[in-house]
C-alpha cells in the first residue's frame, strides 16, 4: 500500500495511471479551448453591444444597452460552482447529458463570457476617438468602422483579455471537474484526494500550471507581434 | 464653391445654451487656399465639423457645389464625406496599419479594387515624397512624415476640398515650412480647394490668399492676407498679426510693457510695408529729413505672404513732438503702414 501520509506521498509515481493523466489532459485542454472559442465570440458582440449602444440617444438603444448590460452584470456576480447547479436543467437540454466535459462548456462559457464583454467594451473604449472620427469622415458606415478601425485597433488588447480570461477559465475547468465534468481537475479530486493519492493530484496540479504558462507565454507573443504602436 | 450661410451652432449645456458658431458667412473659392484663424474655443473646429457633416448647424445652410450638406443622410452624406479629404493635427492614423495601407484606407471604405487601391497609394506616396517608407508602421516615422501620410490618405478619394484642422500645430517650426510647402503643391498641381484651420498666423500667412478671423463664434473680419496683414481692423487680428512679426516669439517676445520700460523716452511706432517699399531707403530718408530725431530701432521681420514680402519695424523715435509728427505725415505719404504703439 502507498504511503498516504507525509512528504513522501507527493512523490509515489509509480501509483499514477499515466494514461488517464493524459485523457485527462486532453479533456481539459479540449474543454478550455472549445469554450475559450466561443468565449470570444460571444464577448466581442457582446462588447461591442455595449460599446455601440453606449450613450446613444435612441430608446432602443438603450434598451438594448440595459438588456445586455444586466445580462452581464448578473452572470458575472454568480459564482461559478452555484451557475453549473443552476444551469443544470439548460446543460441537460443542451449537452444530453449533466456529466463529463460536454456537459461543463455551457457554464463556463456562460460564466466568462460576459467577464470578457466587459474587457472588450473598455477596450473598444480606449480605441483613438480621433482616428474614429477620422474614419468617418472618410465616409465609413458604422460596420466599416468597426471592421477597419476598432477591432483592428484595440488587437492586442483583445488578445491579452483572451489570455488572462483562458487562465481563469482553466481554473474555472478544474471546479468543474470536481463535480464530474472531467479533465484534471476531476482526477485530482477522484484519483487523488478521495483515493488518498497525492502523487496523483501533485502531478494534475502540475500540468495545470504548465498549461497555465503555455497560455500566458502564447497570448503574449501575439500580443507583441500585433502590437506595432512601439518599434 | 464653399458657401456657409448664416451658420450657428447652439448647444445645450447643464448651464444653459452655448453658441460656438455664430451667424457665420463666408465664401470660399474652387481653387483657393482660405485660412481660418482663432484662438481655441473660436468655434472653427465646429465649423468643419458641420462642413464635413459630422455636426449640423443649428440654422443657416452650408452649400458645397450647389449640395446643402445639412440636408444629406445616411449613403448620400458619405459620399458627401468621401469628396473631402481632412487631415488633423495629431495625424489620427491607424497604428495597426502601414503607410501603404492607412493611405488605401480610404478607398476601401469607397469600395475600391484591391489592385486599384495599391496603385493610387503608391501614386500618393510619391507624391508626398514618402518612397521607401511604404511598409513602415507609423510609430516608426516622425512628426512631418505622419502628416504626410495624412495628406496622401486625405486625398486618396481625389476629393475636392481638403480641410486642415490645425495640422501643423503639433510640428515644429520646420516641418510646419514642409508641410505647408507640399499642401501648396497639391494646391497647384491638383487644383484643390483647402481651408486651413489655425492659431498660428504665421501658415496662414505662407499658404493662404484669403483669410477669416474668428472669435467667440464669428468671423470678425475677413479679407485678403494681404490687406488684414497691413491693415488689421479688430483688436483680436492685431493681436494675431503682432504676434506674426514679432521675432522669436516663443521665448523673446517683448510685452508692450517691456518695450516702454525699456525705452522710455519719446514714441515707439510701427511701420508695415510691402514688397516694393521694402526696397526704398525709407528710414535712412527719413532720418536725413529729420537730423533733430534720434532713431532707434526696436525690432523688424519680414515675411513671405502668397502676395509677396511684408516687413514690420518698429522704431523709438525721440525728439520734439512736433517732428515725430512730421516724420509720421512723411511716412504716411510713402503709404507705410504706421502705428504709433506708444506715446512717450
Amino acid at each position: 500500500m502507498a504511503n498516504t501520509t507525509g512528504f513522501k506521498s507527493y512523490f509515489q509515481f509509480h501509483n499514477v495511471d499515466w494514461g488517464a493523466m493524459m485523457s485527462a489532459t486532453w479533456e481539459t485542454v479540449w474543454m478550455t479551448l472549445l469554450s475559450m472559442v466561443a468565449i470570444v465570440i460571444l464577448g466581442i458582440i457582446l462588447g461591442l453591444i455595449l460599446y455601440e449602444t453606449r450613450n446613444k440617444s435612441g430608446i432602443g438603444f438603450r434598451i438594448l444597452n440595459w438588456i445586455v448590460g444586466l445580462f452581464v452584470n448578473i452572470f458575472r456576480s454568480i459564482p461559478f460552482i452555484i451557475l453549473i447547479i443552476l444551469l443544470l436543467p439548460i446543460t441537460m437540454k443542451l449537452a444530453g447529458t449533466i456529466i463529463g466535459p460536454r456537459a461543463a462548456l455551457p457554464s463556463l462559457i456562460i460564466s466568462a463570457a460576459p467577464f470578457y464583454a466587459r474587457m472588450v467594451e473598455s477596450y473598444f473604449r480606449e480605441v483613438d476617438s480621433g482616428v474614429l472620427e477620422a474614419a468617418e469622415s472618410m465616409g465609413a458606415t458604422t460596420w466599416g468602422i468597426i471592421t477597419k478601425v476598432l477591432l483592428p485597433e484595440s488587437k492586442p488588447a483583445l488578445i491579452a483579455g483572451a489570455t488572462v480570461t483562458t487562465i481563469s477559465l482553466i481554473g474555472y475547468t478544474a471546479m468543474a471537474g470536481a463535480i464530474g465534468a472531467g479533465g484534471l481537475g476531476n482526477l485530482a479530486y477522484q484519483d487523488g484526494f478521495q483515493a488518498s493519492n497525492n502523487t496523483v493530484t501533485l502531478v494534475a496540479t502540475v500540468i495545470i500550471c504548465l498549461f497555465v504558462f503555455i497560455v500566458q507565454f502564447v497570448g503574449d507573443v501575439f500580443v507583441k507581434i500585433t502590437d506595432k504602436r512601439t518599434l | 464653391m464653399i458657401r456657409f450661410n448664416n451658420v450657428s451652432k447652439q448647444y445645450s449645456t447643464k448651464d444653459g445654451g452655448l453658441t460656438a458658431v455664430n451667424d457665420v458667412n463666408i465664401e470660399i473659392n474652387d481653387g483657393e487656399i482660405f485660412g481660418i484663424v482663432g484662438y481655441s474655443g473660436a468655434g472653427k473646429s465646429t465649423l468643419v465639423r458641420m462642413l464635413d457633416g459630422l455636426e449640423a448647424p443649428s440654422t443657416g445652410e452650408i452649400d458645397i457645389n450647389g449640395t446643402d450638406v445639412a440636408k444629406l443622410h445616411g449613403s448620400q452624406l458619405r459620399k458627401q464625406r468621401q469628396k473631402i479629404g481632412m487631415i488633423f493635427q495629431h495625424f489620427n492614423l491607424l497604428w495597426s496599419r502601414t503607410v501603404l495601407d492607412n493611405i488605401a484606407l480610404p478607398l476601401e471604405i469607397a469600395k475600391v479594387p484591391k489592385a486599384k487601391r495599391k496603385q493610387r497609394a503608391e501614386e500618393l506616396i510619391k507624391l508626398v515624397g514618402l518612397q521607401g517608407r511604404e511598409h513602415s508602421y507609423p510609430s516608426e516615422l516622425s512628426g512631418g512624415q505622419k502628416q504626410r501620410v495624412g495628406i496622401a490618405r486625405a486625398l486618396a478619394n481625389e476629393p475636392t476640398i481638403l480641410i486642415s484642422d490645425e495640422a501643423t500645430s503639433a510640428l515644429d517650426p520646420d516641418t510646419t515650412n514642409e508641410v505647408l510647402d507640399l499642401l501648396l503643391k497639391i494646391n497647384k498641381e491638383m487644383n484643390l480647394t483647402i481651408l486651413l484651420i489655425t492659431h498660428e498666423m504665421h501658415a496662414i500667412a505662407k499658404a493662404c490668399e484669403r483669410v477669416a478671423v474668428m472669435d467667440s463664434g464669428q468671423v470678425v473680419e475677413t479679407g485678403s492676407v494681404f490687406e488684414v496683414f497691413r491693415h488689421p481692423q479688430k483688436e483680436i487680428t492685431k493681436k494675431f498679426v503682432s504676434e506674426e512679426f514679432t521675432p522669436q516669439q516663443s521665448d523673446n517676445t517683448m510685452t508692450l510693457e517691456e518695450l516702454v520700460k525699456k525705452y522710455p523716452d519719446g514714441q515707439i511706432i510701427r511701420l508695415v510695408f510691402h514688397g516694393p517699399q521694402a526696397e526704398l531707403p525709407i528710414v535712412s530718408d527719413v532720418v536725413k529729413r529729420f537730423p533733430d530725431l534720434t532713431i532707434s530701432i526696436i525690432s523688424g521681420a519680414i515675411h513671405q505672404t502668397q502676395e509677396g514680402a511684408l516687413g514690420s519695424l518698429d522704431l523709438q523715435l525721440v525728439g520734439d513732438d512736433s517732428q515725430i509728427n512730421e516724420a509720421l505725415e512723411y511716412l504716411k505719404k510713402l503709404r507705410v503702414g504706421t502705428e504709433v504703439i506708444h506715446h512717450g
